[in-house]
Protein backbone atom coordinates (compact mmCIF):
# COMPACT_ATOMS: atom_id res chain seq x y z
CA UNK A 1 0.00 0.00 0.00
CA UNK A 2 1.33 3.43 -0.88
CA UNK A 3 1.96 5.65 2.12
CA UNK A 4 -0.49 8.45 2.81
CA UNK A 5 0.55 11.33 0.54
CA UNK A 6 -0.23 14.01 3.06
CA UNK A 7 -0.34 14.36 6.83
CA UNK A 8 -1.88 17.38 8.50
CA UNK A 9 -1.39 18.41 12.10
CA UNK A 10 -3.46 21.20 13.59
CA UNK A 11 -1.29 23.48 15.71
CA UNK A 12 -3.23 24.98 18.61
CA UNK A 13 -0.88 24.68 21.57
CA UNK A 14 2.65 23.84 22.59
CA UNK A 15 1.66 20.16 22.86
CA UNK A 16 0.95 20.14 19.13
CA UNK A 17 4.51 21.30 18.43
CA UNK A 18 5.80 18.01 19.84
CA UNK A 19 3.19 16.01 17.93
CA UNK A 20 3.99 17.72 14.62
CA UNK A 21 7.72 17.15 14.89
CA UNK A 22 7.25 13.52 15.89
CA UNK A 23 5.03 12.92 12.86
CA UNK A 24 7.57 14.71 10.69
CA UNK A 25 10.40 12.55 11.95
CA UNK A 26 8.40 9.37 11.42
CA UNK A 27 7.52 10.45 7.88
CA UNK A 28 11.13 11.34 7.10
CA UNK A 29 12.37 7.97 8.34
CA UNK A 30 9.64 6.23 6.34
CA UNK A 31 10.87 8.06 3.22
CA UNK A 32 14.37 6.76 3.80
CA UNK A 33 16.02 9.82 5.30
CA UNK A 34 18.90 9.13 7.66
CA UNK A 35 18.23 9.59 11.32
CA UNK A 36 20.43 12.72 11.27
CA UNK A 37 18.39 14.28 8.47
CA UNK A 38 15.18 13.26 10.22
CA UNK A 39 16.38 15.20 13.27
CA UNK A 40 17.06 18.28 11.10
CA UNK A 41 13.55 18.02 9.64
CA UNK A 42 11.98 17.50 13.07
CA UNK A 43 13.87 20.52 14.41
CA UNK A 44 12.70 22.69 11.50
CA UNK A 45 9.10 21.58 12.12
CA UNK A 46 9.46 22.39 15.80
CA UNK A 47 10.57 25.96 15.01
CA UNK A 48 7.88 26.50 12.38
CA UNK A 49 5.15 25.18 14.66
CA UNK A 50 6.52 27.34 17.46
CA UNK A 51 6.22 30.43 15.27
CA UNK A 52 2.58 29.54 14.62
CA UNK A 53 1.83 29.25 18.35
CA UNK A 54 3.82 32.39 19.22
CA UNK A 55 2.60 34.73 16.48
CA UNK A 56 -0.70 33.39 15.16
CA UNK A 57 -2.01 31.27 18.04
CA UNK A 58 -3.14 28.52 15.72
CA UNK A 59 -2.46 27.12 12.31
CA UNK A 60 -1.47 23.97 10.55
CA UNK A 61 1.56 21.91 9.63
CA UNK A 62 1.18 19.76 6.53
CA UNK A 63 3.72 17.13 5.57
CA UNK A 64 3.90 15.98 1.97
CA UNK A 65 6.00 13.67 -0.09
CA UNK A 66 7.49 15.53 -3.05
CA UNK A 67 8.92 13.99 -6.17
CA UNK A 68 11.67 15.65 -8.18
CA UNK A 69 13.20 14.47 -11.42
CA UNK A 70 15.26 11.66 -9.91
CA UNK A 71 14.67 12.25 -6.31
CA UNK A 72 12.19 12.20 -3.53
CA UNK A 73 11.87 14.50 -0.60
CA UNK A 74 9.61 15.85 2.08
CA UNK A 75 7.89 19.18 2.13
CA UNK A 76 6.63 20.87 5.25
CA UNK A 77 4.00 23.56 4.93
CA UNK A 78 3.39 25.76 7.96
CA UNK A 79 0.39 27.98 7.49
CA UNK A 80 -1.62 30.28 9.68
CA UNK A 81 -4.18 33.06 9.43
CA UNK A 82 -2.33 35.20 11.91
CA UNK A 83 -1.17 38.81 11.73
CA UNK A 84 1.39 38.12 9.01
CA UNK A 85 4.91 39.44 8.78
CA UNK A 86 5.19 43.08 7.73
CA UNK A 87 8.88 42.87 6.77
CA UNK A 88 9.93 39.42 5.59
CA UNK A 89 13.50 40.43 4.85
CA UNK A 90 13.90 41.59 8.42
CA UNK A 91 12.33 38.37 9.74
CA UNK A 92 14.88 36.35 7.79
CA UNK A 93 17.81 38.11 9.39
CA UNK A 94 19.60 36.27 12.18
CA UNK A 95 18.83 37.68 15.57
CA UNK A 96 15.54 39.32 14.68
CA UNK A 97 12.47 38.52 16.74
CA UNK A 98 9.36 40.28 17.92
CA UNK A 99 7.95 37.68 20.30
CA UNK A 100 10.81 37.65 22.77
CA UNK A 101 12.05 34.31 21.50
CA UNK A 102 15.61 33.79 20.38
CA UNK A 103 14.94 35.26 16.97
CA UNK A 104 16.70 32.42 15.23
CA UNK A 105 13.59 30.78 13.95
CA UNK A 106 13.34 31.51 10.24
CA UNK A 107 17.00 31.89 9.25
CA UNK A 108 17.77 28.79 11.29
CA UNK A 109 15.01 26.80 9.61
CA UNK A 110 16.36 27.90 6.25
CA UNK A 111 19.76 26.44 7.13
CA UNK A 112 18.24 23.15 8.30
CA UNK A 113 16.40 22.52 5.04
CA UNK A 114 17.25 22.53 1.30
CA UNK A 115 14.51 24.83 0.07
CA UNK A 116 12.67 27.62 1.80
CA UNK A 117 9.78 29.78 0.65
CA UNK A 118 7.73 32.23 2.60
CA UNK A 119 4.65 34.22 1.71
CA UNK A 120 2.98 36.52 4.14
CA UNK A 121 0.33 39.17 3.98
CA UNK A 122 -0.13 41.52 6.88
CA UNK A 123 -3.51 40.76 8.46
CA UNK A 124 -3.96 37.63 6.34
CA UNK A 125 -1.43 35.15 7.60
CA UNK A 126 1.82 33.46 6.77
CA UNK A 127 2.75 30.33 4.85
CA UNK A 128 6.21 28.84 4.99
CA UNK A 129 7.10 25.95 2.70
CA UNK A 130 10.34 24.09 3.30
CA UNK A 131 11.69 21.03 1.53
CA UNK A 132 14.43 18.57 2.08
CA UNK A 133 15.59 16.15 -0.60
CA UNK A 134 16.82 12.70 0.17
CA UNK A 135 20.47 12.45 -0.79
CA UNK B 1 5.13 14.61 31.01
CA UNK B 2 6.83 15.68 34.20
CA UNK B 3 10.58 15.24 34.54
CA UNK B 4 11.53 13.33 37.69
CA UNK B 5 14.15 15.02 39.87
CA UNK B 6 16.36 12.67 41.85
CA UNK B 7 18.46 13.65 44.84
CA UNK B 8 21.93 12.15 44.91
CA UNK B 9 23.91 13.50 47.86
CA UNK B 10 24.66 17.16 47.18
CA UNK B 11 23.48 16.84 43.63
CA UNK B 12 20.16 16.77 41.82
CA UNK B 13 19.64 14.72 38.69
CA UNK B 14 16.78 15.48 36.29
CA UNK B 15 16.33 12.96 33.51
CA UNK B 16 14.13 13.65 30.50
CA UNK B 17 12.02 10.59 29.81
CA UNK B 18 10.69 11.63 26.43
CA UNK B 19 10.12 14.61 24.21
CA UNK B 20 8.99 17.55 26.32
CA UNK B 21 6.46 20.25 25.58
CA UNK B 22 7.11 23.89 26.46
CA UNK B 23 4.89 23.52 29.52
CA UNK B 24 6.94 20.53 30.71
CA UNK B 25 10.15 22.51 30.27
CA UNK B 26 8.77 25.45 32.23
CA UNK B 27 7.69 23.09 34.97
CA UNK B 28 11.15 21.54 35.06
CA UNK B 29 12.69 25.00 35.37
CA UNK B 30 10.63 26.01 38.37
CA UNK B 31 10.83 22.53 39.94
CA UNK B 32 14.60 22.36 39.70
CA UNK B 33 15.21 25.83 41.05
CA UNK B 34 12.86 25.17 43.97
CA UNK B 35 14.59 21.89 44.79
CA UNK B 36 18.04 23.47 44.62
CA UNK B 37 16.91 26.05 47.15
CA UNK B 38 15.14 23.56 49.40
CA UNK B 39 17.84 20.91 49.43
CA UNK B 40 20.80 23.32 49.26
CA UNK B 41 22.18 21.33 46.34
CA UNK B 42 25.63 22.14 45.01
CA UNK B 43 25.24 20.65 41.58
CA UNK B 44 22.53 19.78 39.07
CA UNK B 45 22.71 17.35 36.18
CA UNK B 46 20.10 17.58 33.45
CA UNK B 47 20.14 14.43 31.34
CA UNK B 48 18.67 15.14 27.90
CA UNK B 49 19.57 11.82 26.27
CA UNK B 50 15.88 11.17 25.48
CA UNK B 51 15.33 14.63 23.98
CA UNK B 52 14.34 14.21 20.31
CA UNK B 53 14.80 17.82 19.29
CA UNK B 54 16.47 20.78 20.91
CA UNK B 55 14.81 23.81 19.42
CA UNK B 56 15.19 27.47 20.36
CA UNK B 57 12.75 27.24 23.25
CA UNK B 58 14.29 24.14 24.82
CA UNK B 59 17.77 25.52 24.49
CA UNK B 60 16.77 28.87 25.96
CA UNK B 61 15.03 27.15 28.88
CA UNK B 62 18.09 25.03 29.64
CA UNK B 63 20.25 28.15 29.64
CA UNK B 64 17.83 29.89 31.95
CA UNK B 65 17.86 26.91 34.30
CA UNK B 66 21.67 26.93 34.39
CA UNK B 67 21.81 30.68 34.98
CA UNK B 68 19.21 30.66 37.75
CA UNK B 69 20.96 27.79 39.48
CA UNK B 70 24.30 29.57 39.18
CA UNK B 71 22.78 32.55 40.97
CA UNK B 72 22.10 30.16 43.82
CA UNK B 73 25.77 29.27 43.86
CA UNK B 74 25.28 25.83 42.37
CA UNK B 75 26.53 24.35 39.09
CA UNK B 76 24.49 22.81 36.27
CA UNK B 77 25.76 20.28 33.75
CA UNK B 78 23.72 19.27 30.71
CA UNK B 79 24.52 15.71 29.69
CA UNK B 80 23.54 13.39 26.87
CA UNK B 81 22.95 15.73 23.93
CA UNK B 82 22.81 13.26 21.06
CA UNK B 83 25.17 13.84 18.10
CA UNK B 84 22.28 14.39 15.69
CA UNK B 85 20.62 16.83 18.05
CA UNK B 86 23.92 18.69 18.46
CA UNK B 87 24.29 18.89 14.67
CA UNK B 88 20.77 20.30 14.27
CA UNK B 89 21.38 22.80 17.09
CA UNK B 90 24.48 24.16 15.40
CA UNK B 91 22.69 24.43 12.04
CA UNK B 92 19.86 26.26 13.71
CA UNK B 93 22.34 28.62 15.34
CA UNK B 94 21.74 27.55 18.92
CA UNK B 95 24.48 27.50 21.49
CA UNK B 96 24.45 26.65 25.15
CA UNK B 97 27.15 29.20 25.86
CA UNK B 98 28.25 29.46 29.50
CA UNK B 99 26.54 26.16 30.30
CA UNK B 100 28.66 23.14 31.16
CA UNK B 101 27.99 20.02 29.11
CA UNK B 102 29.26 16.48 29.42
CA UNK B 103 28.96 13.30 27.41
CA UNK B 104 26.77 11.34 29.78
CA UNK B 105 25.65 11.02 33.39
CA UNK B 106 28.93 9.48 34.49
CA UNK B 107 31.00 12.28 32.96
CA UNK B 108 28.61 14.83 34.40
CA UNK B 109 29.09 13.44 37.90
CA UNK B 110 32.85 13.39 37.37
CA UNK B 111 32.70 17.06 36.33
CA UNK B 112 30.81 18.04 39.47
CA UNK B 113 33.04 15.95 41.73
CA UNK B 114 36.09 17.61 40.21
CA UNK B 115 34.51 21.02 40.74
CA UNK B 116 33.75 20.34 44.39
CA UNK B 117 36.70 18.12 45.23
CA UNK B 118 38.06 20.57 47.77
CA UNK B 119 34.85 20.68 49.73
CA UNK B 120 34.35 17.00 50.45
Amino acid sequence: MAPAPEIGVAINSDQDIVLARQKGRAKAVELGFSSGDATLIATAISELARNIVAYAGKGRITLKVVNGLNRQGISVVASDDGPGIPDIRQALRDGFSTSGSLGLGLPGVRRLMDEFEITSQPGRGTTVVVKKWRP
Amino acid sequence: MEVPILKQGQYLIATFQAALSDADLNQLRSGLVQQVVKLRSRGVIVDVTAMDVMDSFASRTLREIAHMIRLRGAVTVIVGIQPEVAFAMVQLGLTLEDVATALDLEEGLAYLNQKFKNTH
